[in-house]
């Protein structure tokens, strides 16, 4: 039993068969090679598989692909435009927010999420918006850096 | 990859009891944050599931006219903690949302699976039942309105009855206008976990310094959710003091079914629902407009 | 003047290819018609296989292996990340087979399966039939020591892996003529290293017939030789290859998956099968951190010397011994720099036990010991009635110590500015007189602790590194080394070096971060925090031997005798002057291409270090205890760090970062923990086991005091594992000075702190 889903990833579209057991992940990764997509826990206990689905920050892997159907999706390779690093990005590497990498996909799309919403937050906020991302190299410190000076005017 | 065998989408609630009804094995899914985890570690093995996420008419938070409150179970745990009329109204379920798993669970768990999966962290429960919701489920047949108390019925067990959805949480006005309200979630991190001990307590005033009546739940003190009945009887019209905060508290013990296991002893829940309820309980006299209490 | 690299925040080399994804790591690369790898593991923690049979599983359509032991070479192997060593005698205990028919911790690997997808491999584990002979598990060191215990590995007695200890000066003599002894004990428990990528590897048998794998791993030359000892073939017919690593902390620094890879590939005729661990089955099947058991019991004059003191150690090494042995050994050492002690006894055993093995994890049984010995220490000056920081002052050694067992002489000490400035930063002294008489329930207190620590491992272990450079036409060059970034900024601070040693900007080092055991220069890789020391010495040989071949290179072209030359910022020039004679390039140019003398410039450089440095630091921490519910919060921390001279600042403080929130996870939150009867693990996900999260993590603050090793490359020494060292007992004795309690185990999550206010009377 499979499914035809229509969707676009980082302004592409896309359409596919999936069965309905494959998550957004797998189908993001393994088919359409969107490594940037990581895959820490499988449970969304971690974070690292976040995705941006119609722009709201997303485990992608307890996250059917069934679902994405008629969805915008964002990867990290969607993130940077014509070649340029995007403001969240250009923060990561200035402040040293990266450390093993590979949580950093989803930090960056989350803050994303964050820079685009137009909103304020305080640092507590921005502690609160990222609070669904393990990080385990950089005890968060340099994160909340890059998203402060990413959230600057 | 899981281990979906059959899959169904419906888009009314109509079609969903309809689908329910003509393959009774199928387990519904919502906002997949648990079923989906469940069939990651083993405990359900192989599936089929009825999606209810394109029914849209479950996705609404409304407030009729004469302030009853309606819930769509679809609703899910960010649009609760931003909601104007779950924030003004009773701002212990806006608490206990934002304190649920991380910013990416909460966008896409709802209510409706929060509370039919039936465990007794859920972290939507304590608020719940602290004012007296009631549930609205439907099937094939019709539909009908119990109280939440009425709803769990043992650890992972509620009271769905073959082929029917939960679809609507009411809140009605008697039960929080006038009220303050808090809810405590005690957990070992503050994101990303789940609650050692939930309380969350609502209170009305006959005046600034004397309870009209409070109502206590808890989450994670026994088997299922609960109230403190007890010690809400006692408060009934009692002078605020510190003195009767600590006697409530106290008595909300008694209501308690906590077990030792890995996570916490019994006797440490014990002691926080004493504590906790305290704590809450001083939050919402000052939310009620009460005097202030140290 | 040319630029400084050395010593600045220069961006990580890496840092934009993990930022928009295109970092490739282990996951990330297709081989055609992979075949997918699963484990069958023990559901006992203890039993013996009597029979298996795999006939329904091999039966199942996209089914192409089943391997039990009676499948697998069973050449005993040892898996530790460690140098080989020549003397058998030295080598790691070798207790381990590629599959098991019997099962010495629940998840022990029975069996496994090579499948074309996923759920046909997971279906497949469940069709395989095992009757096990269940039998009786040994869950703490208490009872596998006890007599008549049953043995967990059938050769040896008394579950004992290792007992070998020390003895420094004469310990007796200092008990007879101290004025005090004082004895406590202390328990530290499991945990786990939760980097964020998972184990995993992938493995083919190429065109040659040799068997290639590519793993997430940080030592990729031990891996090709533990996988050929595992086989039981020619190590050249394993190549190991490592991509990007999202994390390790010592987990990968340890043989889990890759023999047992090599030997599904082999089963499938050189197929590639991909072995992918769960959150699940990493938590408890790779690596964890002993938990251990210290008595010190230590003597002390009046003028509050610190005269000698007897360690009485129980390391849990679980099901096999992987690192144990040299975890309790390297606990041993690395607290000896550190303070005056006329005489020290060491006296560790370390035990087999039916849980998950224990291996190497950040700072290598020094935070264990440091718990214990930093919080005996803060009891002891409380009780002796004297400032816990002058009390340590007073015994620090400082530089000129020379150890008398490794040898290692301490050339540059720190340790004094590092206290000065940590209770500056957290304003003690006022803070203290602030926090004196606290009465209610939510209370503060301070607490700080010491370190010292090594630089790699020498003299336990060999420190060879290797180094590669190859001078492009355009006067940029190819870094190639066999160390390993695994996202602690090894690649960025060895370009550094080269660039510093060159005399060309940084832009213009392209470092090779993938190792490649066939093509990359031999190094032993990522642990002991050794890499920017040990490998640092070898990058700048490399350097600077790259330089004297240009500048001979150029003497041939202009005739300039070669000590009247430099490079800066890419130009050769006139030493004295700074002149410009031409840029690089040209010469780079002219050796390619010229016809007469062309001779393209490389260096390929060894470096076996017979030195190691010693680093020190402090922990300092503000703690506010709400002593109703056992909640401790850390408010301020401060790390304060001597490691030589810093490489880049930017990337040393994320060093910081990261280890004092593994070291505050330590301290409060985090425990594996088992079923007490059936060792079943209990909480091996990420829920469940209590990292921090961001909410959970203060701001930390970082300072460092720059000393100057002279046998470090630049001056630099460790870094990498040292601040994950003292957080736990600054916090733990943060605790004691809030509230009279003192704490003896960690973590102080808050059913422990109840517990203990409880007992303490107060709540």
């Amino acid at each position: 039993m499979t499914k035809k889903i229509a969707f676009e990833v980082n302004g592409k579209k896309v359409e596919l068969e999936v069965q309905p057991g494959e998550t957004l992940l797998e189908v993001l990764r393994y088919r359409l090679h969107y490594t940037g997509v990581k895959k820490g826990c499988a449970v969304g206990e971690c974070g690292a598989c976040t995705v941006l689905i119609d722009g709201t920050p997303t485990n992608s892997c307890i996250y059917l692909a069934v679902w994405a159907d008629g969805k915008e999706i964002r990867t990290i390779e969607g993130v940077a435009k014509d070649g340029e690093l995007s403001k969240v990005q250009k923060s990561f590497v200035e402040e040293g927010a990266i450390q093993c990498g590979f949580c950093t996909p989803g930090f960056v799309l989350t803050a994303t999420a964050m820079v685009e919403s137009g909103k304020k937050y305080s640092r507590e906020e921005i502690k609160r918006e990222l609070s669904g991302h393990l990080c385990r190299c950089t005890g968060y410190q340099k994160i909340i850096k890059a998203v402060e000076k990413s959230l600057q005017d | 990859m899981y281990n979906i065998e059959k899959y169904y989408e419906a888009s009314t609630v109509r079609e969903a009891v309809q689908l329910l009804a003509d393959n009774p094995d199928l387990l519904v899914i919502a906002g997949g944050t648990d079923v989906l985890i469940k069939m990651h570690g083993g405990k359900i093995e192989k599936a089929g599931l009825l999606s209810l996420r394109k029914v849209k008419s479950l996705e609404a938070i409304e407030k009729s006219p004469d302030g009853l409150i309606s819930i769509g179970s679809l609703v899910t745990f960010t649009q609760l903690a931003n909601d104007p009329v779950i924030k003004d109204n009773i701002p212990a379920l806006a608490e206990a949302s934002l304190s649920m798993g991380g910013p990416q669970i909460r966008n896409m768990a709802t209510i409706g699976g929060n509370l039919c999966n039936g465990v007794p962290s859920a972290d939507s429960a304590p608020a719940l039942f602290a004012l007296d919701a009631q549930l609205r489920l439907q099937d094939k047949e019709g539909e009908r309105v119990i109280p939440i108390q009425e709803f769990f019925l043992g650890p992972g067990k509620v009271a769905l009855k073959q082929g029917e959805i939960l679809t609507e949480i009411l809140v009605s006005p008697e039960n929080y206008n006038g009220y303050g309200g808090h809810y405590i979630k005690f957990s070992m991190r503050k994101a990303m976990d789940i609650a050692t001990l939930g309380v969350a307590v609502v209170c009305k005033l006959k005046d600034k310094g004397t309870f009209d009546n409070v109502r206590i739940g808890l989450g994670v003190a026994g088997p299922t959710p609960l109230r403190c009945r007890e010690a809400e009887e006692y408060a009934r019209e009692k002078a605020i003091s510190s003195q009767t905060l600590k006697e409530i508290a106290r008595i909300a013990v008694k209501s308690t079914k906590a077990r030792s296991s890995w996570r916490a002893s019994k006797e440490y829940r014990e002691h926080l629902v004493e504590e906790l309820t305290w704590r809450a309980l001083k939050i919402a006299v000052g939310r009620a407009g009460g005097v202030e209490i140290d | 003047m040319t630029k400084k690299v050395v010593g600045q925040r220069e961006i990580r080399v890496d840092a934009v290819a993990k930022v928009t994804g295109k970092a490739k790591y282990t996951d990330d690369f297709f081989e055609r018609e992979m075949l997918v790898g699963k484990i069958l593991r023990s559901p006992y923690a203890h039993a013996r296989v009597k029979n298996i049979d795999v006939s329904k599983a091999r039966a199942l359509p996209g089914v192409e292996a089943v391997l039990t032991y009676k499948d697998v070479p069973q050449n005993r192997f040892a898996t530790a990340g460690h140098p080989y060593a020549l003397d058998p005698k030295k080598r790691d205990p070798e207790d381990r087979t590629i599959l098991t028919d019997k099962a010495r911790f629940v998840g022990d690997e029975i069996a496994a399966v090579a499948a074309v997808d996923e759920l046909t491999a997971e279906q497949a584990l469940k069709l395989i039939d095992v009757e096990y002979e269940v039998l009786e598990p040994v869950l703490t060191p208490e009872a596998a020591l006890t007599e008549g215990a049953p043995r967990i590995h059938d050769d040896c007695e008394n579950n004992i892996v290792s007992s070998k200890g020390y003895e420094i000066g004469d310990i007796e003599e200092t008990f007879k003529k101290a004025d005090y002894v004082f004895e406590d004990e202390f328990e530290t428990s499991i945990v786990q290293h939760c980097q964020l990528e998972n184990h995993i590897s992938y493995s083919y048998i190429d065109g040659d017939g040799r068997i290639v794998i590519v793993s997430s791993t940080q030592i990729p030359h031990i891996c090709r030789r533990i996988v050929g000892q595992a086989l039981g073939i020619p190590w050249g017919r394993v190549r190991v290859i490592k991509p990007y690593v999202g994390g390790g902390f010592g987990s990968k620094q340890d043989i889990c998956l890759e023999a047992l890879n090599a030997a599904m590939t082999i089963a499938v005729d050189g197929r590639p099968v991909k072995l992918e661990l769960s959150r699940e089955e990493c938590m408890i099947a790779t690596r964890t951190r002993h938990a251990f058991k210290y008595i010190f019991k230590t003597a002390v004059s009046k003028e509050g010397k610190l005269l000698g003191t007897q360690v009485t150690a129980i390391s849990n090494t679980g099901a096999y011994a992987s690192h144990g042995h040299a975890i309790s050994m390297s606990a041993g050492a690395k607290f000896r720099p550190l303070y005056s002690f006329e005489a020290i006894k060491f006296s560790p055993v370390t035990v087999y036990t039916n849980l998950p093995v224990a291996g190497a994890m950040r700072a290598y049984g020094v935070p264990q010991i440091k718990f214990a010995l930093e919080s005996h220490v803060e009891n002891i000056a409380r009780k002796l009635n004297m400032n816990p920081i002058e009390f340590r002052r007073k015994n620090f050694r400082g530089a000129g110590y020379v150890d008398p067992i490794t040898g290692n002489k301490v050339l540059s000490c720190g340790i004094e500015e590092c206290v000065k400035r940590g209770k500056e930063l957290i304003n003690w002294e006022e803070k203290k007189v602030r926090y004196k008489d606290q009465k209610g329930f939510m209370r503060r207190g301070l607490g700080m602790a010491c370190f010292s620590y090594a630089s790699g491992t020498y003299p336990a272990g060999q420190e060879i590194a290797g180094a590669r450079i190859v001078l492009n036409q355009d006067g940029s060059v190819q870094l190639q080394i066999g160390a390993t970034e695994i996202g602690q900024g090894s690649d960025t601070v060895f370009a550094q070096m080269t660039a510093e040693a060159l005399g060309i900007p940084l832009d213009m080092v392209h470092v090779i971060s993938t190792q490649d055991t066939d093509i990359s220069p031999f190094d032993t890789g990522a642990y002991a925090s050794r890499q920017t020391y040990i490998t640092g010495m070898a990058v700048k040989k490399a350097a600077l031997e790259v330089k004297e071949k240009v500048l001979d290179f150029v003497l041939g072209m202009t005739g300039i005798p070669k000590e009247a030359l430099d490079i800066a910022d890419a130009n050769i020039i006139y030493k004295d002057s700074r002149e410009v004679i031409m840029p690089l390039s040209e010469a780079a140019m002219q050796s390619y291409y010229d016809t007469a003398f062309a001779s393209p410039i490389t260096s390929d450089t060894s470096n076996n270090a017979r030195v190691n440095a010693m680093s020190f630091g402090v922990t300092f921490a503000e703690v506010e205890v709400d002593i109703k519910t056992g909640k401790v919060e850390v408010l301020e921390i401060f790390n304060v760090h001597d490691s030589g001279k810093i490489i880049n600042p930017q990337l040393a403080e994320g060093q910081v970062h990261g280890g004092v929130s593994m070291g505050i996870g330590y301290a409060l939150s985090e425990r594996l923990l088992f079923n007490e009867k059936t060792g079943e693990p209990l909480n091996n996900n990420l829920l469940d086991y209590k990292l921090p999260t961001i909410m959970d993590t203060p701001q930390i603050g970082v300072d460092f005091v720059e000393t100057f090793e002279p046998t470090g490359p630049f001056g630099c020494k460790s870094l990498g594992e040292p601040p994950t060292i003292t957080p736990a007992p600054a916090i733990r004795n943060a605790v004691l000075d809030a509230t009279g309690v003192a704490f003896n185990r960690i973590p102080i999550n808050p059913q422990y702190a109840f517990e203990k206010f409880k007992e303490a009377g107060l709540i």
